[in-house]
C-alpha cells in the first residue's frame, strides 16, 4: 500500500492509471533531460577550472547541426507529450453516451449534490463502481471546481451555465474530493467524500433513503404550476408557447431556422435567457426568470421537463413546436 | 590595464553618486543610474513585505488546521503576497534596476532616449503602490492575485477596489519602460553598435519591452472594468447580469501568461552575460540565444488558456494551446544547451555571480520541465489549482528569476557602487540559497501530484510532512536573502575598490570607470569588436596564446 | 529646463532627437491600439451575445449628434494636417490658426459629447445610477441594456479623455507657435501631436459605427 510519503494517490477511475503513465513518461523523459544537463554542467565546472588567473577559454561560437539536433529532439518528444495528453483530454471532455446523471451545485462553501432519483446529499457523493458517471455541475455563486485526485479528474464549476465532467470509478472505497478553485473564506473546508459502492449496495443505498418530497419531478412540477409557466407551455400544443412534451432530448426548429438539441442546458438558457433563442412559429413573449430562481430550482424543472419526453407530443398543427424527432 | 584586485585601484574623484548632493538631486534626477537606484530601494521595499507574507504562510502551514492565523486572514496572505511579488517585485525588478543602470551603457549612449519619462515611470510606480498599499493597510486583499470574477468583482469583502486600481496604475510605469527601452534600442546606439554586437542583456530587455508595450495595456483596460463592475454593479463578468467571468479570465491572462515571459527573459539575459565572462570565451550559439528571447516573446503572447483548460473552454481551443505551449518551451531548452556548451572548454571561475548563474540553469531546468507536465493536457486534468503549479511557477520565478536577478546585482554590484562584495560570505550565501530553495519548493511537487489543492489554509493531515519539509526549506531560503542584504549594504562603506573591470569583462559598461561619470562616457565610443571577443581584447591584459579562433560558425 | 528646440542632452543630433521622438509616438500608439483593443473585444463578444438588446439599445442614442460629431473630428483631423503642413511650409501665423481651428473643433466635440452624456441622463440610462431602460423594462432587460451603456460610457468616456489630454496639448502647441519656436528645421512637437490627433480620430471612426449604427435601416 501507501508508504509513509507516498507519491501519488490511489488509480480509483478509469482515467487514473493512464493518467499516471503519463506523468510517468514525462517524468523520465524530464529526468533524463535534467540529468545530461546537469552532468556536463558539473562536469565542465570542474574540468575546465581556471587554472591560471589571466587564462581565457577556446572561442567556439556555435555548430549548426548541433542547434538543429537540439530544437528537433525536444521538439519532437514535446509532441509526443502532447499528442498522448491530448487523446487522454479529449476523451475525457467527451463523456459517453449511456451515463448515471447526477447533479452538483456548488455554493460558498458547500457542496449540494442531487442523485438521479432526486435523493439529496451534502459534501458527500455515492456512486456505483464500474458505472459510466458524469457530473453537470452548476454554482450559485462564485467559480468553484469539483475535483477527485483519486480518480484524477476535476472541473471547473462556473456560475452561469453547466460544466460536465465524467468518470467511472474502478475500485470500491471512500476517496477525497476538493473545492480546486479558490472561492472565498472557507474555500480550504470546501470539500467531502465520495463512496465507490458495488452496484448492488447503490441501488440499494439509493432506494432506501427516497424521500418523495425530495423527488426533484414533483418539485419541478410544483414550480411549474407555482411560476406560472402553464399559463402559456399548454400540453396541447394551442398555447402561446410550445408544449413541452417529447421536447427533451429532441431537436428543435428555431425562428432563424437553425436546430438546436434541447439537453439541460437549452432548458437552462430557456428559462433564464428566454430571447437567445426562438423556437420557429412564435413569438418572442417568455419573460426571463433570470433572479427568480436557484440552481436547484432549475435543475427540479428541468427534471419535470425531462419527465415530459415520455409525455404523448401535440397532434401537429395548431401551435406545435416543430420537432424533428429524437437523437 | 591590470585586472587583478590586488593592484591599487582607486574610486574615480567624481561619478554619478556624488555629481549632485541633496534629497532634491535624487527625487528629480533624470539619470538612467540613480533612477535604477530609486527603483532598488522601492523594489527591495516590496520584497521584504511580500517576504513576510510568505514566512506568514509557511509559519502558518505546519499543520493541518493551520497554526497562525484564521482562514480569512490566510486568504489575504497569499493574495498580498503574489500581488506585492509579482506586480511590485519581479515585473519591475530586473528590468528598472538593471535595465535602467546598464542599457544606455552597454549601447554606448549618455542617457536612455526619454529620461524625464523614465523618471516619471518610478513615480507612477510609487502611487500604484500606495493605492496598493492602502488596500494591504484597511482590511487587505483575499481575492487571490488572480482577480477572479465574480468573486473579486461581486462577492469579496475585502480592499478590492484600491487595489485594483494600484495595479491599473503600476501597469502604466512597465509600459513606458517598454517604450523607452525599445525606442532606446533602435535610435540610441553609438556607432559600430550593429544589432548583432549588442549584448545578449540588451536583446533580452527588448524582448522583455516588446511584452510591455504590447500586454500590459490589456491587464489595464481588464482591471478597469473589474473595478468598475465592483464600484458601479455593473456586469460585464457577472453571470447575473449578463456578464461572463470566463472574458475576466481570458482578458487577465492574455497580459499575466506574457507577463511571466517579462520575469524571465532579463534574467536569462543576466545569465547570458554571466557565463561568458565567467568562463572567458563567446556565448555559444548567440544568435539562437537572442532569436530564442524574440521566439519566447512572440510565441508567449498565444499560450494564455493554457491557464483555462478546466473551465469549460473547447477542446479545440484547448489542443491549440496545449501545442503552443509546447511550441514557447522550445526556446528556452535552446537557451539552456547553449549556455551549457559555453561552458565547453571554458576557463572557469567560481565567483559568485558564476554560482548563480549556474544554480539559475540548475533550477531554471526543473522549473521549465515542469511546465511541460502541465501544458499536458491529460496531466493538467489532475494537476490543475495543485501545488504542482505553485512549486512550478516559484522554481522559475524564484528559483530563475530572483536568483538571476541577485546574481546579476552581484555582477554589476561593482559597476555600480565601484566596491567589491566579500567573495566568500556571498559564496555561502548562493549555495545557501540554492538548498533551501530545493528544500521548500521540492516536495510541493509531490504534494500536488498527490492532490494537495492550492490556496488552502488548513489541509488533510496526510499532507503535513511534506509541508513541514517545505517551511524548514523556507527558513534556510530566508536566511540566503538576508545575508546579500546585509553584506552588500556592508560593501557600499567597507567593500574593497573595484576599479573599472575587475572581472575582467568585454561590454562596453567595463570600459568606464567604476561608478560611471553621470554622462557614462566622456567620449561617444565607437565599437569595433563582437561581443564576448576575449581573444582580441588585448586591453583586457588576459593571455591570450594567440591562436587563432576556430571557426566563427553560425553567427 | 530646456527650450522647445534645442538639442537634449542624451542625443547626439538633432536629427537622432527627431527619430527618437517620432518612434516613440509610434510606440505609445501601438500601445494605445492594445488598450483600446481590450475594450472593443468585450463589446464584440458581448455585441454577438445579446445582438437584439444592442440593437434596441443603440437606437436610443440620438443619430444626429453623433453623425456631426464624426464631421467635426474629421474636420480637426484636416485642420491638424494642415497645421504639420504649414510647420513644414514654414508658414507661422497659418500653422497657428490651424492649430487653433483644431483646438475650437475639438471642443465643439466635447461640447456635443457632453449633451449627449446629459441626454442619457436624463433619460436614467448611467450604468450604477438610478439605470432603467424603459418604464416598464423587467430586470433582465435592464441587466443587458446596462451593459450596451456600460461599454458606451466605457468607450466613448475613455475616448473624451484621449481627447482632453489632446486639446491639453493643443494648446501648448498654440503657445509655443506664437513663440515662433517651429520651423521647417524644427517641427517635431507638431508632427507627433499630429499623429496622436489622427490616432484618437480613428479610434472614434471605429466606435461611432460600432455604436450608433447598429442595425439603422
Amino acid at each position: 500500500m501507501q508508504s509513509e510519503i507516498p507519491l501519488y494517490p490511489e488509480q480509483a477511475s478509469n482515467f487514473a492509471a493512464n493518467v499516471d503513465a503519463l506523468m510517468v513518461y514525462i517524468t523520465l523523459i524530464c529526468v533524463f533531460f535534467a540529468v545530461a544537463v546537469t552532468a556536463a554542467i558539473i562536469f565542465f565546472f570542474f574540468k575546465y577550472r581556471r587554472k591560471d588567473p589571466a587564462e581565457v577559454g577556446v572561442p567556439i561560437h556555435g555548430d549548426m547541426r548541433l542547434e538543429t539536433a537540439w530544437i528537433a529532439v525536444p521538439l519532437f518528444l514535446a509532441l509526443t507529450m502532447f499528442g498522448w495528453g491530448a487523446v487522454v483530454y479529449v476523451d475525457y471532455r467527451r463523456a459517453p453516451l449511456d451515463t448515471l446523471d447526477i447533479y452538483v451545485i456548488g455554493k460558498q462553501w458547500m457542496w449540494k449534490v442531487q442523485q438521479p432519483t432526486g435523493l439529496r446529499e451534502i459534501n458527500e457523493l455515492h456512486v456505483p463502481v464500474g458505472r459510466d458517471v458524469k457530473l453537470i455541475l452548476a454554482s450559485e455563486d462564485v467559480i468553484h471546481d469539483f475535483s477527485v485526485p483519486a480518480f484524477r479528474v476535476k472541473m471547473d464549476v462556473v456560475p452561469g451555465h453547466y460544466n460536465t465532467m465524467w468518470f467511472r470509478p474502478t475500485k470500491a472505497g471512500r476517496y477525497h474530493f476538493f473545492c480546486q478553485q479558490y472561492c472565498g473564506t472557507n474555500h480550504a473546508i470546501m470539500g467531502g467524500w465520495v463512496t465507490v459502492m458495488e452496484p448492488t449496495e447503490y441501488s440499494a443505498w439509493l432506494s432506501g433513503s427516497s424521500d418523495a418530497s425530495a423527488n426533484p419531478i414533483v418539485a419541478g412540477e410544483k414550480l411549474f404550476v407555482e411560476k406560472a409557466c402553464t399559463t402559456c407551455h399548454l400540453s396541447n400544443g394551442t398555447g402561446r408557447a410550445p408544449s413541452l412534451n417529447g421536447l427533451y432530448g429532441g431537436n428543435v426548429l428555431l425562428a432563424d431556422g437553425s436546430t438546436v438539441t434541447a439537453d439541460d442546458a437549452y432548458v437552462r438558457e430557456s428559462i433564464l435567457n428566454p430571447q437567445a433563442k426562438i423556437v420557429a412559429g412564435y413569438q418572442p413573449l417568455m419573460p426571463s426568470f433570470q433572479g427568480q430562481l436557484t440552481e436547484e430550482q432549475i435543475i427540479d424543472l428541468t427534471s419535470y421537463i425531462k419527465s415530459l419526453q415520455s409525455q404523448p407530443a401535440p397532434a401537429k398543427g395548431g401551435g406545435v413546436a416543430p420537432s424533428m424527432g429524437k437523437k | 590595464m591590470s585586472t587583478t584586485p590586488a593592484a591599487v585601484n582607486q574610486m574615480p574623484r567624481e561619478h554619478y553618486l556624488n555629481a549632485t548632493y541633496g534629497i532634491r538631486s535624487w527625487l528629480l534626477t533624470t539619470d538612467h543610474k540613480r533612477i535604477a537606484l530609486l527603483y532598488l530601494a522601492s523594489v527591495t521595499f516590496f520584497f521584504f513585505i511580500g517576504g513576510a507574507f510568505a514566512t506568514m504562510i509557511r509559519i502558518h502551514l505546519l499543520t493541518p488546521k493551520g497554526l497562525l492565523v484564521t482562514p480569512e486572514t490566510y486568504n489575504k496572505l497569499f493574495t498580498m503576497h503574489g500581488v506585492a511579488m509579482i506586480f511590485f517585485f519581479l515585473i519591475p525588478s530586473i528590468p528598472a534596476v538593471l535595465g535602467n543602470f546598464l542599457l544606455p551603457i552597454m549601447i554606448g549612449a549618455k542617457d536612455l532616449a526619454f529620461p524625464k519619462i523614465n523618471l516619471l515611470s518610478w513615480y507612477i510606480y510609487l502611487v500604484g503602490g500606495c493605492f496598493v498599499l492602502y488596500s494591504f493597510s484597511t482590511g487587505g486583499l483575499d481575492t487571490g492575485w488572480t482577480f477572479y470574477t465574480p468573486l473579486s468583482s461581486v462577492y469579496s469583502n475585502s480592499a478590492v477596489t484600491p487595489a485594483v486600481l494600484g495595479v491599473f496604475i503600476n501597469g502604466f510605469s512597465s509600459i513606458l519602460t517598454g517604450l523607452n527601452f525599445i525606442v532606446t534600442v533602435h535610435t540610441m546606439r553609438a556607432p559600430g553598435m550593429t544589432w548583432f554586437r549588442l549584448p545578449l542583456f540588451v536583446w533580452a530587455q527588448y524582448a522583455t519591452s516588446i511584452i510591455f508595450i504590447l500586454g500590459t495595456p490589456v491587464i489595464a483596460i481588464t482591471l478597469l472594468l473589474a473595478g468598475m463592475e465592483r464600484m458601479f454593479h455593473l456586469g460585464f463578468f457577472n453571470p447575473q447580469l449578463g456578464g461572463d467571468p470566463i472574458l475576466f479570465q481570458h482578458l487577465f491572462w492574455f497580459y499575466s501568461h506574457p507577463a511571466v515571459y517579462i520575469m524571465i527573459l532579463p534574467a536569462m539575459g543576466v545569465i547570458s552575460e554571466i557565463i561568458p565572462t565567467f568562463a572567458r570565451k563567446p556565448i555559444f550559439g548567440y544568435s539562437f540565444i537572442a532569436g530564442s528571447s524574440i521566439a519566447i516573446a512572440v510565441i508567449g503572447f498565444f499560450v494564455w488558456a493554457h491557464h483555462m483548460f478546466l473551465t469549460g473552454e473547447s477542446t479545440y481551443a484547448a489542443l491549440t494551446f496545449s501545442l503552443l505551449s509546447y511550441l514557447v518551451a522550445i526556446p528556452s531548452a535552446v537557451k539552456v544547451f547553449n549556455w551549457a556548451s559555453t561552458l565547453y572548454k571554458g576557463s572557469i571561475s567560481y565567483d559568485t555571480p558564476m554560482l548563480y548563474a549556474l544554480g539559475f540553469i540548475g533550477l531554471f531546468l526543473i522549473g521549465g520541465l515542469t511546465g511541460l507536465f502541465l501544458a499536458c493536457l491529460g496531466l493538467d486534468i489532475h494537476l490543475h489549482d495543485t501545488y504542482f503549479v505553485i512549486a512550478h511557477f516559484h522554481y522559475i520565478m524564484v528559483g530563475g528569476a530572483v536568483m538571476g536577478y541577485v546574481g546579476g546585482l552581484h555582477y554589476w554590484w561593482p559597476k555600480i557602487t565601484g566596491k567589491l562584495y566579500p567573495e566568500f560570505l556571498a559564496r555561502v550565501a548562493a549555495v545557501t540559497l540554492f538548498l533551501g530553495f530545493n528544500l521548500t519548493f521540492f516536495p510541493q511537487f509531490i504534494l500536488g501530484y498527490l492532490g494537495m489543492p492550492r490556496r488552502y489554509a488548513s489541509y488533510p493531515p496526510e499532507f503535513q510532512v511534506l509541508n513541514v519539509m517545505s517551511t524548514a526549506g523556507a527558513s534556510i531560503l530566508a536566511l540566503g536573502y538576508l545575508l546579500p542584504m546585509i553584506y552588500l549594504t556592508w560593501s557600499m562603506r567597507y567593500g574593497a575598490v573595484a576599479g573599472p573591470n575587475p572581472w575582467p569583462a568585454t561590454g562596453l559598461e567595463w570600459q568606464t570607470a567604476s561608478p560611471p561619470l553621470t554622462e557614462n562616457f566622456d567620449v561617444t565610443p565607437e565599437v569595433t569588436w563582437e561581443p564576448y571577443d576575449f581573444d582580441n581584447r588585448p586591453d583586457l591584459g588576459l593571455d591570450v596564446k594567440g591562436a587563432p579562433s576556430l571557426a566563427h560558425g553560425t553567427d | 529646463m530646456h527650450r522647445t528646440g534645442e538639442l537634449y542632452e542624451q542625443y547626439r543630433t538633432m536629427e537622432q532627437q527627431r527619430e527618437t521622438a517620432s518612434l516613440g509616438m509610434w510606440i505609445f500608439l501601438s500601445t494605445e491600439v492594445l488598450f483600446f483593443g481590450g475594450l472593443f473585444m468585450t463589446y464584440t463578444l458581448n455585441r454577438s451575445t445579446y445582438p437584439d438588446i444592442f440593437s434596441e439599445a443603440s437606437k436610443t442614442i440620438k443619430l444626429s449628434w453623433g453623425a456631426i460629431n464624426t464631421v467635426v473630428l474629421i474636420g480637426s483631423s484636416l485642420t491638424m494636417a494642415m497645421a504639420v503642413w504649414a510647420s513644414q511650409a514654414g508658414r507661422k501665423k497659418a500653422l497657428t490658426w490651424f492649430l487653433i481651428a483644431t483646438l475650437v473643433l475639438g471642443t465643439v466635440f466635447l461640447g456635443i459629447k457632453s449633451i449627449e452624456y446629459h441626454d442619457k441622463y436624463v433619460e436614467h440610462h448611467i450604468p450604477g445610477w438610478n439605470f432603467q431602460f424603459e418604464p416598464g423594462a423587467d430586470a433582465a432587460t435592464n441587466a443587458h441594456t446596462q451593459l450596451f451603456f456600460s461599454l458606451y460610457f466605457g468607450m466613448t468616456g475613455l475616448h473624451a479623455l484621449h481627447m482632453i489630454i489632446g486639446a491639453g496639448l493643443l494648446i501648448w502647441l498654440v503657445k509655443e507657435s506664437v513663440k515662433g519656436r517651429f520651423t521647417p528645421e524644427y517641427n517635431t512637437p507638431v508632427e507627433n501631436i499630429g499623429l496622436y490627433w489622427h490616432f484618437v480620430d480613428i479610434v472614434w471612426i471605429f466606435l461611432f459605427p460600432l455604436l450608433y449604427l447598429i442595425d439603422r435601416h
